[in-house]
């Protein structure tokens, strides 16, 4: 799979893989046993079918016990998911180190840096097109609009998505745990130009991230 | 053309007759349409208090004599079913005609009414008020069209005493047309 | 028996009228025969089926081979892509699975299973079909407008859907919109009639438990649209004004709200899953039946679970949107209502695997058909699962992990499930029995390559790939090489499908024409349809309409020598 780039990426794959464990497990069961069926009971000369109603408790058992087995795994699965759910979408970190600003449009992202001083909406803020650049180990807390039509923000290696809408700000978090380059997709069909909305995150470390700002705060002053 | 009636038609395994069920299954569908657009009203005029101003504009009175003029001609769709019940055919078309002539005063209502917001500029993209009251009214208003033209059909039929039995399908479909209207009336001109 | 000898006088008196019908090749246009109008619907939904099926190919091999002149096609732009995704997901589900499975089988089997003439309002039944095809000539010429056609994905999300300035397809985004909507009121002409019929006119002696499930299948399939499409078509109606006239329905600046729009759609979206997923289940438990010699495993537990899953499936449709910007506190309820959902599919699963047991199983083609649906199903299902719990779909959202999830639940039930039928009857509807080697030819030739291509989708979508994008070469991590070799294989696959396929066409025409002559009852069931003869003549029986003794389903029964004990004899 791809890497881990975020602190809640490793429970959203840890999800993923507890469905597939007992949804796995069913699955295998389930074929096999059809597998099995198929072959113990295939036509053979003489012998008659069994005429079987399916309310005669010595086969009944074989369908209710399995359906309220499945319905336990459901629990399990549920638990796990509105878990990880809560804390990547329901809450904001209340000790974000920095906010940033993400808006989409036919069909380029544009990031809003909070600059040196680290507030957004100053002189300072530092705009990017296409590039968004964050500190590894910082919380992040970012407001995503769109200016015509639904896109969608993704960063596959941080497993976070949210779409944008036209009217709204809408508000998440992340808190990268790698530096690199990855890339950013727009995952919501907005256009002809859908297909080439691709971005890139920036992972810096504190220095790095330093040296950026600095740079761009003298080249694209707004 | 001549169509054969075939056997399926004239059997009742429910002791229901066929067209009953089939008006009752077509109204549920419709139910469903008129939820989806009054719901999406709902929700929005909820969220927006602002559109009371817009929806101050509408002329309530005219809104209530034409509840009056549906009712009325509900009541006449009934008195055309007992007409049918009783196998009187020609009476039951002069009660459909009477109907008939219910939907027809509620659409010169409604196109003056119509005229004259239009003409104070209130027209269907004016806001979002103003959309849905057309766009909801407007589809009521199709559903009258509708009747009113159906009902032509059967009056006439029933006057040479034949298919009795729509009279009283048709009337069940009036009722409804009635019904939404009991709803988009206190909901597009008393809401405000 | 004093009531069918009347059913046959009324019947004659019937079939004089008839020849004062239309005449010539108006006789098939015109016609209100049940029958012909299934034909009808089927041979519509084989020709779109094609024309679907050549856009898979062509945007197919757009992503595998990114520019490649694709023959029979030329260069895909992007804008041409989105237009070929969007009206293939469209076709498909729309003028394929819906029409063949609901409208076509439902016409065919409804009147002839529970031993009715036709359907309680033909000319009703005659007006659906034309709507229909009215619809698919919309949509086929909304192509070909200035423009092009509708390029917003079938889920035609506003405000992309509703303004022309965003989707630069004007004329397209209508007509798609008008075609998908007179598809409904076809639709809904057409349930009406199959619910009616239903309902009233069974024959003599058949309780409701003696309806075989399939009909029941399509009659709730039929409620199930009923009930859930009236919202998506006022906000049809809304979308429309939008794209026309200039309204702010879905328009945030005019107060408008965009998801509301996803709400409408994905309120009947869901519940239109299972439309379709229902006739396939019913076909498939009724070959399995036939074919395993087996009384069905639970009728009643079956008919039950069924409608269960009916309720459930109009309290889930917000799993599509979980991270459509809906308040987080909402996802959690619809992750419980999805996999609750879960419950009810499992057992009409398990009930399906179960009926095997005990079994005398022949695998002829339209068996091997049913049993393939029930076991590329369950891949389909499991897979909801993980989009269903709301932490992973953070995650799958509009991944190809969604589109194979979907793939796995589409084809089995729209293509496989579509076989099975269509082997299954076609000594009924043809009167000739198809060849069965050819077709297992065919059936190994369409199942391996499903596999195939969908399996490798699966893993480019835990790869991060998403949906909708003509070239993936502008995404760094996507255009890997072994990326695109999963592309590859994929697309390879897809012609060798595509190729097979020829084999079930010359099938057809094979058996059409030279078939063995089938018989009344070739399989030896025991439902109605295979009481009268193969094509079924006009009014079904013409020496009159048959009583009912049992249930659909009496194979093996241990009073009697013969394995199938039919529904109309005496005993
Ligand atoms: C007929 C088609 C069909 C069917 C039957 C299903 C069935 C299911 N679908 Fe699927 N789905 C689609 C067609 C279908 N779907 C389509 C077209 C889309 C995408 C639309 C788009 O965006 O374009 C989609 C998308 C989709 C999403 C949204 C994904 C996203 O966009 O992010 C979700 C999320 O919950 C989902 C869930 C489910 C579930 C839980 C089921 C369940 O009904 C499955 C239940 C079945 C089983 C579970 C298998 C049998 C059970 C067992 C073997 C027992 C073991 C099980 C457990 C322990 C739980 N589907
Ligand atoms: C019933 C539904 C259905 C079916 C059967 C299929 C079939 C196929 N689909 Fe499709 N697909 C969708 C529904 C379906 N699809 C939907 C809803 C979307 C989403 C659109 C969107 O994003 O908006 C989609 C999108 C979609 C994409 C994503 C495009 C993108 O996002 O960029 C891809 C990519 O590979 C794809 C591939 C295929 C392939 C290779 C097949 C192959 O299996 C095709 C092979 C076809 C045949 C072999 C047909 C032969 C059958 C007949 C000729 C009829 C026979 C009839 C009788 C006997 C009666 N589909
Ligand atoms: Cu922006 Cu897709
Ligand atoms: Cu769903």
């Amino acid at each position: 799979m791809i890497p881990q780039a975020s602190t809640y990426a490793a429970s959203i794959d840890n999800v993923i893989l507890l469905i597939a464990v007992l949804v796995g497990f069913w699955f295998i069961a389930a074929e096999g046993m059809f597998f099995w069926l198929i072959w113990r009971f295939r036509a053979k000369e003489g012998v008659k079918s069994e005429y079987l109603e399916g309310h005669e408790p010595h086969v009944k058992k074989w369908i209710t016990w399995p359906h309220s087995l499945v319905l336990v795994c459901d629990v399990f699965i549920i638990i796990g998911a509105v878990q990880v759910w809560y804390n990547v979408k329901q809450r904001l970190p209340d000790d974000a180190d920095a906010t940033i600003r993400i808006i989409g449009q036919q069909w380029a992202w544009t990031f809003q840096h909070p600059g040196a001083d680290n507030d957004l909406d100053t002189a300072d803020d530092i705009f990017t097109v296409d590039d968004l650049h964050v500190e590894v180990d910082r919380t992040y807390i970012f407001q995503l609009q769109s200016r015509d039509v639904l896109h969608s923000f993704s960063v596959p290696v941080f497993r976070i998505k949210q779409d944008a809408i036209p009217g709204r700000s809408i508000m998440g978090w992340f808190e990268p745990t790698q530096t690199g380059e990855y890339d950013v997709q727009c995952v919501e069909i907005c256009g002809i130009g859908h297909g080439v909305m691709a971005a890139r995150i920036h992972i810096e470390d504190a220095q790095q991230h330093a040296d950026w700002i600095r740079s761009a705060s003298t080249g694209t002053a707004q | 053309m001549a169509f054969p009636k075939p056997q399926a038609t004239l059997r009742s395994a429910t002791g229901i007759p066929t067209g009953r069920l089939a008006v009752w299954w077509l109204l549920a569908s419709e139910v469903v349409i008129f939820g989806g657009v009054l719901g999406s009203y709902l929700m929005h005029r909820l969220g927006h208090p602002e559109w009371a101003e817009a929806a101050s504009h509408t002329n309530t009175w005219i809104g209530a004599f034409n509840t009056f003029v549906l009712l009325t001609s509900s009541f006449t769709a009934v008195l055309a079913h007992q007409a049918a019940e009783k196998g009187d055919g020609k009476k039951a078309a002069g009660f459909l005609v009477l109907t008939i002539g219910g939907a027809l005063t509620f659409l010169m209502v409604k196109s003056y009414e119509w005229t004259v917001e239009i003409l104070e500029g209130f027209t269907i993209t004016a806001n979002g008020f103003w959309s849905f009251y057309y766009t909801a009214a407007g589809l009521h208003a199709l559903h009258v069209i509708a009747g009113a033209i159906i009902m032509g059909i059967v009056a006439a039929d029933a006057y040479r005493g034949r298919e009795l039995q729509r009279v009283e399908l048709i009337g069940i479909y009036w009722h409804f047309v009635d019904v939404v209207w009991i709803f988009l009336f206190p909901l597009l001109y008393i809401a405000k | 028996m004093a009531h069918t000898a009347t059913a046959a006088d009324t019947h004659h008196d019937a079939h004089a009228h008839e020849h004062h019908g239309p005449q010539g090749i108006l006789k098939y246009l015109w016609s209100t025969d049940h029958k012909m109008i299934a034909m009808q619907y089927l041979f519509t939904g084989i020709a779109m089926g094609l024309i679907g099926a050549y856009m898979a190919y062509v945007f197919r091999m757009q992503t595998a081979f990114p520019g490649v002149n694709v023959p029979g096609f030329g260069q895909v732009s992007p804008g041409e892509y989105n237009s070929l995704i969007t009206n293939h997901g469209t076709i498909m589900i729309f003028w394929v699975a819906m029409p063949v499975l609901v409208a076509a089988f439902g016409n065919f089997l409804i009147p002839l299973m529970i031993g009715a003439d036709d359907m309680v309002f033909p000319r009703i039944n005659r007006l659906s079909y034309q709507v229909f095809l009215l619809s698919a000539i919309v949509l086929i010429v909304s192509f070909f407008v200035p423009g092009g056609g509708f390029g917003g994905a079938w889920t035609a999300y506003p405000p992309l859907s509703a303004v022309a300035e965003y989707n630069q397809t004007n004329l397209g985004s209508s007509l798609w919109l008008l075609a998908v909507a007179l598809e409904f009121v076809a639709f809904l002409l057409g349930g009406i009639n199959f619910i009616t019929t239903l309902m009233n006119s069974r024959a003599p002696g058949m309780r409701a438990y003696d309806i075989p499930l399939v009909c029941w299948m399509i009659v709730i399939a039929s409620i199930l649209f009923m009930l859930s499409v009236g919202p998506l078509i006022a906000g049809a109606v809304m979308l429309f004004f939008d794209q026309t006239l200039g309204t702010g329905f879905y328009d945030p600046a005019r107060g408008g709200d965009p998801v509301l729009w996803q709400h409408l759609f994905w309120f009947f979206g869901h519940p239109e899953v299972y439309v379709v997923l229902l006739p396939a289940i019913g076909i498939t438990i009724d070959v399995i039946a036939t074919f395993a010699r087996k009384k069905v495993f639970g009728y009643k537990l079956m008919l039950y679970t069924t409608v269960a899953t009916g309720v459930l499936s109009f309290f889930v449709w917000a799993h599509h949107q979980f991270i459509a910007g809906i308040d987080p506190r909402m996802a959690n309820v619809f992750t419980i209502t999805t996999l609750l959902i879960s419950v009810p599919i499992a057992e009409l699963c398990f009930v399906i695997i179960a009926t095997l047991y005990g079994g005398s199983i022949r695998l002829t083609t339209p068996m091997l058909w049913a049993l393939a649906f029930m076991a590329e199903f369950l891949i389909g299902g499991v897979t909801g699962i993980f989009l269903g719990a709301s932490g992973a779909d953070i995650y799958f959202h509009d991944t190809y992990f969604v589109l194979a999830h979907f793939h796995y639940t589409f084809f089995p039930i729209a293509i496989i499930g579509t076989f099975a039928a269509f082997t299954y009857w076609f000594p009924k509807m043809f009167g000739r029995m198809m060849n069965d080697t050819l077709g297992k030819i065919h059936f190994w030739g369409t199942i391996i390559p499903f596999n195939i291509i969908f399996i490798p989708l699966f893993v480019l979508g835990i790869g991060g790939e998403h949906r909708r994008i003509y070239n993936y070469e502008h995404f760094p991590e996507l255009a890997g090489e072994g990326m695109f070799m999963l592309r590859q294989i994929a697309t390879v696959a897809l012609l060798v499908m595509l190729i097979f396929q020829v084999v079930f066409f010359y099938n057809c025409y094979v058996s059409w024409k030279k078939g063995e002559k089938a018989g009344k009852n070739p399989w030896k069931a025991n439902t109605l349809e295979w009481t009268t003869e193969s094509p079924p003549p006009h009014g079904n029986w013409p020496e009159g309409l048959p009583n009912v003794y049992r249930g659909p389903y009496e194979y093996g029964h241990p009073d009697r020598k013969e394995d199938y004990w039919p529904q109309n004899q005496p005993s």
